[in-house]
């Protein structure tokens, strides 16, 4: 579990996240939502250590990252895995390598444990065929689905996501969402997914926090956004008519499934 | 304050980037990947340009030196020691600048800007290291080598030229080649070479490392990185050269 508190973050003297609290679950898909500019990526990197934060606590297991040694800093680093917005794949390395890389880098496995170690995670995401070929040679699904990969291999405790659905289609962006899910419950991990695609909201919210302007506005779950009041959030979650007669039907839907 | 807040990260940096390797045979292949990138695939222009220059030098002097009471075997002495001791240091120091250093800097930048180098620092690697160490030591070897290939074709050059020219014959140009040698030329312009090849590494990776921005900034970068090698590669030979040769 993921506990941040208090958090306070600015850049040149601008506050950007203003007093943060909440907690990220274990074995939960965790969504942090929000208007572009919202502070959701600064939140992100601040949680994951990328930038350092002005005020607050945050919380790994119980631990305050900001109190840990190099050493421990740096054994946590490796339960951490993370898919950035644009894949961030290594140019130089073909997909297999890409996945391999931090097998390389942090264990003692044989070669025949890392081939394998590489397939299983390859065939997790779905992604048969491509080993040989280099990230500028594959589809931006296809990336996110090796980035997926890579950031699992080391079988890591909390997987990070930085808008995983950006610059997809809804059937890729739907696919990387079950995705991310799927290994979220099957490993048992600790997800925290940065987006603002409304059919992640739907789909996979386990708890969501809403920040605007770097502040939390609003936590709570899939079902627990379509009956809320507030506001802000329901201009930005249910902006478009349809969206809105879908959050009728969905109600209807659940009062139809409880009674 | 600029200056030395960019000395100061500079600084900072290289201190990271010197720290021990956390895979040394990764880090072994990632060197023998850079000497290959950095330095053979330099050997080409390298050649080219040395045996171009090596040629202008001698038909230069032949025509400024066409005197009687000037021995012709001075014109191979001259292209000699020019190439030993600016040429093929100096002036070879400022291509690579241009040709390795805007690759570095393009290369790093370009992966500060996708991310690439937040992955790696997520993963518990010494980014800085990983990265500008190999480049370093890569065009620190390989540099003094393609000295040498500069001199040694350089001089072809002027063989082919002077002769073909008319003005110095074939054994004149020899015999002023190997005339009045003075070793220590190669060992102060040996030595010019290894910290300009330090410089033409290190000054890219900083600047490419501290971009911020999107593909204009690595541009930017990329040529501000040869102007700023440039300078500094003209600056610290003034500096060798007055303490050297005091």
């Amino acid at each position: 579990m993921i506990e941040i508190k208090g958090l306070c973050k600015s850049f040149e003297g601008r506050p950007i996240l203003k007093d943060i609290s909440t907690k990220f679950e274990k074995g939960k898909t965790n969504l942090i939502i929000g208007q572009s500019g919202s502070g959701k990526t600064v939140l992100l990197k601040s949680i994951v250590g990328l930038l350092d934060i002005d005020e607050g606590e945050i919380l790994y297991n119980g631990e305050d990252v900001s109190h840990l040694s190099d050493k421990k800093r740096k054994s946590l680093r490796q339960d951490i895995g993370m898919v950035f917005q644009g894949g961030a794949l290594f140019d130089s390395l073909t997909v297999e390598e890409n996945v391999r890389f931090p097998l390389d880098m942090f264990t003692k496995k044989t070669d025949k444990e890392k081939v394998d170690r590489v397939k299983f995670c390859l065939d997790r995401v779905d992604i048969k065929g491509a080993n040989d070929l280099y990230p500028a040679e594959i589809s931006g699904g296809m990336r996110k689905r090796v980035a997926i990969a890579r950031a699992i291999v080391l079988n890591p405790k909390y997987l990070f996501c930085d808008e995983p659905n950006s610059g997809l289609d809804p059937m890729t962006s739907i696919l990387i969402d079950n995705l991310i899910n799927q290994i979220t419950q099957d490993l048992d991990i600790t997800t925290i997914i940065n987006t603002h695609d409304m059919n992640s909201v739907m789909e996979i919210g386990d708890n969501i926090l809403f920040i605007s302007h770097g502040e939390k506005w609003w936590e709570g779950n899939k079902n627990e956004i379509l009956y809320t009041s507030n506001e802000k959030l329901n201009d930005f979650v249910f902006a478009s008519p349809l969206y809105r007669e879908m959050r009728t039907l969905k109600k209807q839907e659940l009062k139809d499934e409880q009674s | 304050m600029k200056f030395f807040f960019h000395l100061g990260q500079y600084i900072l940096l290289m201190k990271r980037v010197f720290c021990r390797p956390e895979r040394h045979k990764i880090y072994w292949r990632q060197l023998l990947v850079e000497i290959e990138k950095l330095g053979i695939d330099s050997i080409g222009i390298v050649v080219i340009i040395s045996v171009f220059m090596g040629g202008i030098i001698t038909l230069q002097l032949t025509y400024n030196l066409s005197n009687p009471f000037m021995p012709s075997y001075l014109i191979g002495l001259g292209n000699r020691d020019t190439l030993i001791l600016e040429f093929s240091s100096t002036i070879l120091s400022l291509m690579l600048a241009g040709k390795v250093g805007s690759n570095i800097a393009t290369e790093i930048g370009s992966m500060r800007i996708t991310e690439q180098i937040d992955s790696m620092e997520i993963m518990g690697i010494n980014s800085a290291s990983f990265l500008i160490l190999p480049k370093i030591l890569a065009v620190v070897i390989v540099s003094p080598m393609l000295f040498v290939l500069s001199i040694a074709t350089g001089l072809i050059g002027g063989l082919i030229a002077g002769p073909m020219s008319g003005a110095v014959t074939t054994a004149d140009y020899l015999n002023g080649v190997t005339y009045a040698f003075v070793p220590y030329y190669v060992t102060f312009s040996g030595l010019k070479t290894l910290a300009f090849g330090f410089l033409i590494a290190s000054v890219p990776a900083y600047l490419g490392y501290y971009v911020d921005g999107g593909a204009l900034e690595v541009g930017k970068v990329s040529t501000q990185s040869v102007v700023t090698t440039s300078i500094l590669i003209l600056f610290f030979d003034l500096v060798l050269t007055q303490i050297f040769f005091k």
